[in-house]
């Protein structure tokens, strides 16, 4: 399964994944509360983006992308009710608070990603839940997501085979008993190497 | 043990799968994704407990940055988005759903119907309109009203998620862990 990290390597790509997140999260307390800082963050933010090269700021655009919608009706709101500046304002932190986390996203690996959860996880052991369980979690789901994806697509493919309209929710209710067996079969197969 | 896992995981590849999955047409000719369907059943059919780590475990996955998100996104970035709480909602309302479907006395259908729309509608949008107004800088009512689109597909869903959970006492009584 692909990533959302760049594959423009960056200098920032070096940083620990840690020490990223801790900038992100003081940075993000920054900008929602301290108004005066928003415009001088999205500068700064979008210079970030720009120094990584064109392809690295093209990408960080793409990932914007899904807040589309949500900016034109601000934008729309706003010149309707003729509140400009609060309008700015609001569009600007909401952008730039979600370029900023996307930057880290960009930037950081999935094994580091994963080495810094489990880090944070480790006092989750002391209440039932070992880094060793979690890590084995995620690995299943990622493992998984493209084999239940290939039962829907042949699920599909089958309803097709068989009726002119397109297939419908009802072939939830088969993915759903394929993903019960599977989690069977693979708990049988874990308890057969030794459990966990 | 081994048994709770794996359902925990593969019920989030599950929600994963159904958000990637465009071309289920609940209503003629409108394609929704069916992720919120995902977190309603990982309740009914989960049950309480299970259902809300199978989609906090997902959760994980996302802010990692895997783009199993609805229309492919992921990242941090998008607990800092419009629909934040809405995320921060999925595993209260996979809970609420859970819940009632374990301990409501009526038929699974029945308790599975008013588990996913309390969980489901109720409480997902209670979260969901609270984190929408805060980052967009908008009062509760007005924040309201930008999300009641999205409420007459979840209200399908919700129904979508009974008769699954129905159907799946149905045919597999076993496999149903929120009613043993």
């Amino acid at each position: 399964m692909l990533t959302l990290t760049s594959p423009v390597e960056t200098a920032l790509h070096r940083w620990p994944a840690g020490v990223k997140l801790a900038a992100l999260s003081v940075a993000s307390v920054g900008v929602v509360a301290y108004q005066m800082l928003i415009w001088p963050a999205a500068v700064a933010v979008a210079a970030v983006y720009l120094l990584q090269g064109r392809d690295f700021a093209r990408h960080g655009l793409a990932m914007l992308r899904p807040l589309w919608m949500i900016v034109v009706i601000l934008a729309l709101w706003h010149l309707w009710t003729g509140a400009w500046a609060a309008g700015a304002l609001i569009l600007a932190r909401l952008v730039t608070l979600v370029a900023l986390a996307n930057l880290v996203t960009m930037t950081t690996r999935l094994d580091d990603m994963l080495n810094l959860l489990e880090r944070l996880a480790s006092p989750l052991a002391r209440i039932g839940l070992p880094p060793r369980t979690l890590a084995l979690a995620i690995a299943l789901v990622i493992r998984f997501t493209p084999v239940l994806l290939a039962k829907a697509n042949m699920l599909h493919l089958a309803w097709r085979a068989r009726s002119a309209r397109r297939p419908n929710a009802r072939i939830v209710l088969p993915l759903v008993l394929m993903a019960l067996d599977d989690a069977d079969h693979v708990a049988e197969a874990l308890r057969a190497r030794g459990g966990l | 043990m081994e048994r709770n896992l794996t359902h925990i995981a593969l019920f989030a590849a599950l929600i994963a799968v159904l958000g990637l999955v465009p071309q289920i047409t609940l209503v003629s000719g409108v394609p929704i994704t069916a992720q919120s369907l995902g977190v309603m059943l990982c309740g009914t059919v989960l049950g309480a407990r299970r259902g809300a780590l199978a989609v906090l475990l997902f959760l994980v996955l996302v802010a990692i940055g895997l783009p199993i998100l609805s229309g492919g996104r992921g990242g941090i970035g998008v607990f800092a988005g419009p629909s934040a709480g809405f995320l921060v909602g999925f595993p209260v309302a996979a809970f609420v759903a859970g819940l009632i479907t374990e301990r409501m006395p009526a038929p699974v259908g029945v308790a599975s119907l008013i588990g996913a729309a309390l969980g489901g509608i109720v409480v997902l949008y209670a979260f969901g309109i609270s984190g929408m107004a805060l980052v967009i800088g908008k009062t509760l009512p007005e924040a309201a009203l930008l999300v009641t689109p999205y409420l007459i597909g979840d209200a399908i869903k919700v129904g979508l998620a009974a008769a699954i959970t129905q159907g799946l006492a149905r045919v597999r009584p076993g496999s149903l862990l929120s009613r043993p």
